[in-house]
């Protein structure tokens, strides 16, 4: 999606967004008789950080798991790079370019940390069960330059030093950086970050939000993350979509979300008369 | 002070990424591999080669391919003993049908036909897990062994209803069949031993094995990231009876050379082969190694020390010996619930270091 929308605009800090990547359309999920998600629709464009925020229980992390393929919605339509998408398993959501991170770790413990950042090009490795099981030649070139690749991310995330160290080992802040840098590794088009701060401190948050910007300056990934701490989405995100019991209460820029009644209402409660 | 990583600079990621990166463990195994070559068949005798290196190497194939199931995948299979029954009956349909095929062949073709068959049973695992799926295995392993029982078409109709392995050989030195040299059924043993070795560590080194391995960690990750649960399952299971099935065809037409499969790949067959790889290490190459070593030489030695070296009456040695292994074997999985494998990286992260306490 290079070719420039004209829609396309300039943010006041020079990052040029793009056109619309994803867009969500009518999107209902119902559990029996629960519905997690009623009828909302959004859009995330290229380039940019789009925040979604809402009270415990509003539907966030049910509306990434429709993105990644884990739910399918009953009703509703999903439109990625400007073409329907049929319904997909998450193994092929990931072939697309969709990468996510998790709430709580799922990083794989019994494995080192390279390893587990080298499973996140496993979508790009392409040799056969023959010529893996002699290695020599064709599997070994082919891991060697997925190898270099990944070391680029190891450089960038700051944690060569724990690279050989196995995940089951790290404390939490380091395990959530490696949880993206495998998701990183698949050099996404879209990247899904679900709590990235949850339960770090201040200085850890730092850190991660440091490392988010520059995931979106320098490789320009788009990004679409749900977050519980307002100040860390308003200073990251460009714009929000404000859920509330499954439904969509608010879309616009930081600070038009912050103005509007229903958030407000929605995050501080409203007086019963 | 020979154990060091220090001063051994990798400038490259090939090397970085070798299988024994420290220069000691290097020669180690170099050193190995040709003691096993050249030394041990000179010396080699009959005893040393039915009581313990026979059983050790076709036991090993055995181990490094569960492991690759178990240990790598983490899918649990009780139906080893069926699908080393598969490799041994399909050695033995091949050897009897097409007798001017030399037996390598007929070997590695069994293991392919165990594959096959071990897709087949490897197919529940992709709707059940854990101690289910066992169950789903252990269905395997009765019905393989019951087929083999009632179907003559197996058994070429013989009376008996043994299977029994012709005479064969390879490059002129005989194999198979009751004359055979020690040395060379183990040198053929030793080729399979050190081909599947090196088989299931280049699979699992790549990318294959951290399918296998992201599916056992956490297989909804697994799927997240853009592994194939189903390809990756059933593929372990391919690759798994593959070797299960080499070591079942050696194990028949090489080591016992007549076989009733309920007497020899009945269900103590697949605990024992477990038993390796848990005692041994799961997840991990020398784990099977070690767990086939311990499971093999364990009763030996205890045999010979006991009647032996302190006269005991055979009867009592051998009561006592099952006692003492069962014992032996709970004592290991307290000290290291994670194997022998992982003492030895203990031990081994522990050298690194020597003298110094860290």
């Amino acid at each position: 999606m290079n070719d420039m929308s004209p829609d396309s605009y300039v943010t006041p800090d020079g990052r040029t967004i793009g056109g619309v990547v994803m867009e969500m359309k009518n999107i209902t999920l119902r559990f029996g008789g629960v519905v997690a998600i009623k009828d909302i629709s959004f859009d995330i464009r290229e380039g940019e950080i789009r925040a979604i925020i809402g009270p415990n229980g509003a539907g966030k992390s049910s509306m990434l798991n429709v993105i990644s393929g884990f739910y399918v919605p009953q009703e509703g339509e999903v439109w990625f790079r400007g073409s329907k998408r049929p319904q997909m398993k998450p193994y092929e959501v990931a072939g697309q370019g969709i990468a996510r991170t998790f709430q709580n770790i799922a990083l794989f413990d019994g494995m080192s940390v390279l390893d587990n950042i080298m499973t996140g090009r496993l979508t790009k490795m392409k040799t056969g069960l023959a010529s893996q099981a002699l290695w020599f030649g064709r599997a070994e070139r082919e891991e060697i330059e997925h190898r270099e690749q990944v070391e680029k991310i190891i450089d960038f995330l700051e944690i060569q030093n724990i690279r050989k160290t196995p995940v089951g080992r790290l404390p939490y802040g380091l395990k959530k950086r490696v949880e993206l840098a495998r998701a990183l590794a698949a050099e996404p088009k879209l990247l899904l970050l679900d709590e990235p701060m949850a339960g770090m401190n201040v200085e850890e948050k730092e850190d991660m939000s440091r490392f988010i910007l520059d995931v979106n300056d320098e490789f320009g990934t788009t990004i679409a993350l749900i977050e519980h701490d307002m100040g860390v989405v308003m200073d990251l995100s460009d714009r929000v979509v404000v859920m509330d019991y499954g439904k969509k209460i608010g879309d616009g820029t930081p600070d038009e979300v912050r103005g509007n009644q229903a958030v407000i209402d929605a995050y501080l409660g409203v007086a019963h008369d | 002070m020979l154990y060091r990583e220090a001063g051994d600079f990798k400038t490259s990621y090939r090397d970085d990424s070798q299988t024994f990166p420290i220069r000691f463990d290097r020669t180690a195994y170099y050193v190995l591999i040709a003691v096993a070559l050249v030394i041990v068949p000179f010396v080699i005798n009959d005893y040393w080669l039915n009581a313990v290196l026979l059983p050790f190497l076709i036991y090993a194939i055995a181990a490094l391919g569960l492991n690759v199931l178990v240990g790598y995948a983490g899918q649990v299979s009780l139906g080893t003993g069926g699908f080393m029954a598969v490799g041994a009956y399909a050695c033995y349909k091949l050897m009897t049908s097409f007798p001017d095929v030399n037996i390598f062949f007929h070997i590695i073709l069994a293991g392919a036909v165990t594959a096959l068959v071990g897709l087949l049973f490897g197919l529940p695992s992709l709707r059940i897990k854990g101690f289910y799926l066992a169950v789903a295995t252990l269905a395997a392993q009765f019905f393989l062994v019951w087929l083999f029982n009632r179907v003559p078409w197996f058994y070429n109709y013989s009376a008996s209803g043994q299977i029994n392995a012709p005479e064969r050989s390879v490059f002129g030195m005989k194999v198979t069949g009751p004359e055979t040299e020690a040395w060379a059924t183990y040198l053929f043993c030793l080729v399979f031993v050190f081909l599947s070795a090196w088989v299931v560590r280049n699979l699992t080194r790549g990318a294959t094995g951290r399918k296998w391995m992201a599916i056992r960690d956490m297989d909804i990750a697994a799927e997240i990231i853009g592994v194939n649960p189903l390809r990756a399952k059933l593929s372990a299971f391919a690759v798994s009876s593959f070797f299960v099935g080499v070591a079942g065809a050696l194990f028949f037409s090489v080591y016992l050379g007549a076989v009733e499969v309920g007497e020899a790949f009945g269900i103590q067959k697949s605990f024992l082969v477990l038993f390796m790889i848990i005692i041994g290490g799961l997840g991990s190459i020398f784990g099977s190694f070690a767990g086939a070593a311990f499971m093999v030489l364990m009763p030996v030695l205890l045999k010979n020390t006991l009647v032996g070296g302190l006269g005991w009456a055979t009867d009592l040695a051998a009561h006592l010996e099952f006692m003492i292994v069962g014992g032996l074997i709970l004592f290991f999985l307290i000290v290291e619930p994670h194997g022998l494998a992982a003492l030895w990286r203990t031990v081994k992260e522990k050298l690194r270091l020597w003298p110094f306490p860290h």
